[in-house]
């Protein structure tokens, strides 16, 4: 178990990687989109990208918006 | 048809979805619209209601992800690839806010945002101020069209310099859409009757008491402007021109 902060607020984290945390926050692999420390993680790269202790991962997506 | 980063339109009306009072309302508006090309922003998944991108793929509208609220050149490019990742689209509604007060662009950082984005193979139709230069200049760069406000955005004002949205259209190749500040109908056929290649508009639907049916209104204003500006209008005249013959005139005595 490591800890990181999604969105801002810090939970433990059982799995791995990016997409093993989306799975565990039960979101849509569709219409969302992640970054890491500050940097876009590619969704072609969610599969092999390594969350460390400590990470800022910030999860997005559709919002209304003009 | 209207043809914009490659993809033809028959709707030259752009919606924004935000300031909607639910997301059914803003179905109906969406539908009443006619508009082929929605803006969504991206924010956090605890923040944004569920369902939005269900709906605009039931409905069958193409999703033109903005950078609203971003301040930097570098919030703007940030945002741009992140919403290329969830939307997968390389089209985005480039924003970059100079002030909070009028929400008006800063000129500086959009063609700094605008010249990595294009670099970066994105479709960039940038948010711009009514100002030709400043226009020619993203054209330039290569955006796939340039977006002038009318006025600040929400504030419904108009177009409160419709010579330099006219001086944009004759200045840039690029299509011109009038972006921000329409109010109701007429803001919108003008902008069409001043030569834009077409509207964008939010608040003026989503917050008006019916959307649905400022929505249509808004289809009909676009339509209208662009076959006034089409059909070539009259002379602007001091006096009146009679438009009835004085020929065969009956005389009293």
């Amino acid at each position: 178990m490591i800890n990181v902060v999604v969105n801002e607020v810090a939970r433990g984290f059982g799995g791995d990687t990016v997409a093993a945390l989306l799975r565990e926050m039960e979101l849509p692999v569709k219409g969302v989109a992640v970054a890491v420390n500050g940097e876009v993680v590619r969704r072609v790269d969610w599969p092999e990208h390594r969350l460390a202790e400590g990470d800022r991962v910030d999860v997005l997506t559709a919002a209304q918006g003009g | 048809m209207f043809s914009l980063g490659g993809v033809d339109f028959s709707s030259r009306l752009i919606l924004g979805t935000g300031g909607a009072s639910s997301l059914a309302a803003l179905e109906k508006a969406i539908v009443a619209s006619g508009t082929e090309l929605v803006t969504v922003a991206l924010r956090r998944v605890e923040a944004s209601e569920h369902g939005l991108l269900e709906m605009l793929e039931r409905l069958g509208v193409r999703i033109l992800p903005n950078t609203a609220g971003c301040y930097t050149a570098h919030d703007a490019v940030r945002t741009a690839r992140l919403a290329r990742e969830a939307f997968e689209t390389d089209w985005v509604k480039l924003e970059v806010i100079g002030d909070e007060r009028t929400l008006l662009p800063d000129a500086v950082e959009l063609v700094r945002a605008a010249a990595q984005l294009v670099d970066e193979g994105f479709v960039v139709l940038p948010y711009t101020t009514d100002d030709p230069v400043l226009a020619r200049r993203l054209a330039d760069l290569g955006c796939a069209a340039v977006m002038p406000a009318g006025a600040p955005i929400g504030s419904g004002l108009g177009i409160t310099n419709p010579h330099h949205i006219g001086l944009i259209t004759q200045t840039v190749e690029c299509p011109v859409i009038l972006d921000a500040g329409i109010g109701t109908a007429s803001d919108a056929a003008l902008a069409m009757e001043l030569g834009c290649d077409g509207v964008l508009l939010a608040s003026a639907v989503t917050r008006a008491a019916d959307p649905a049916a400022m929505a249509s209104a808004m289809r009909h204003a676009v339509v209208a402007g662009r076959l006034a500006a089409q059909a070539g209008r009259i002379v602007r005249r001091t006096f009146a021109l009679a438009s009835t013959s004085d020929s065969g005139l009956a005389k009293w005595t």
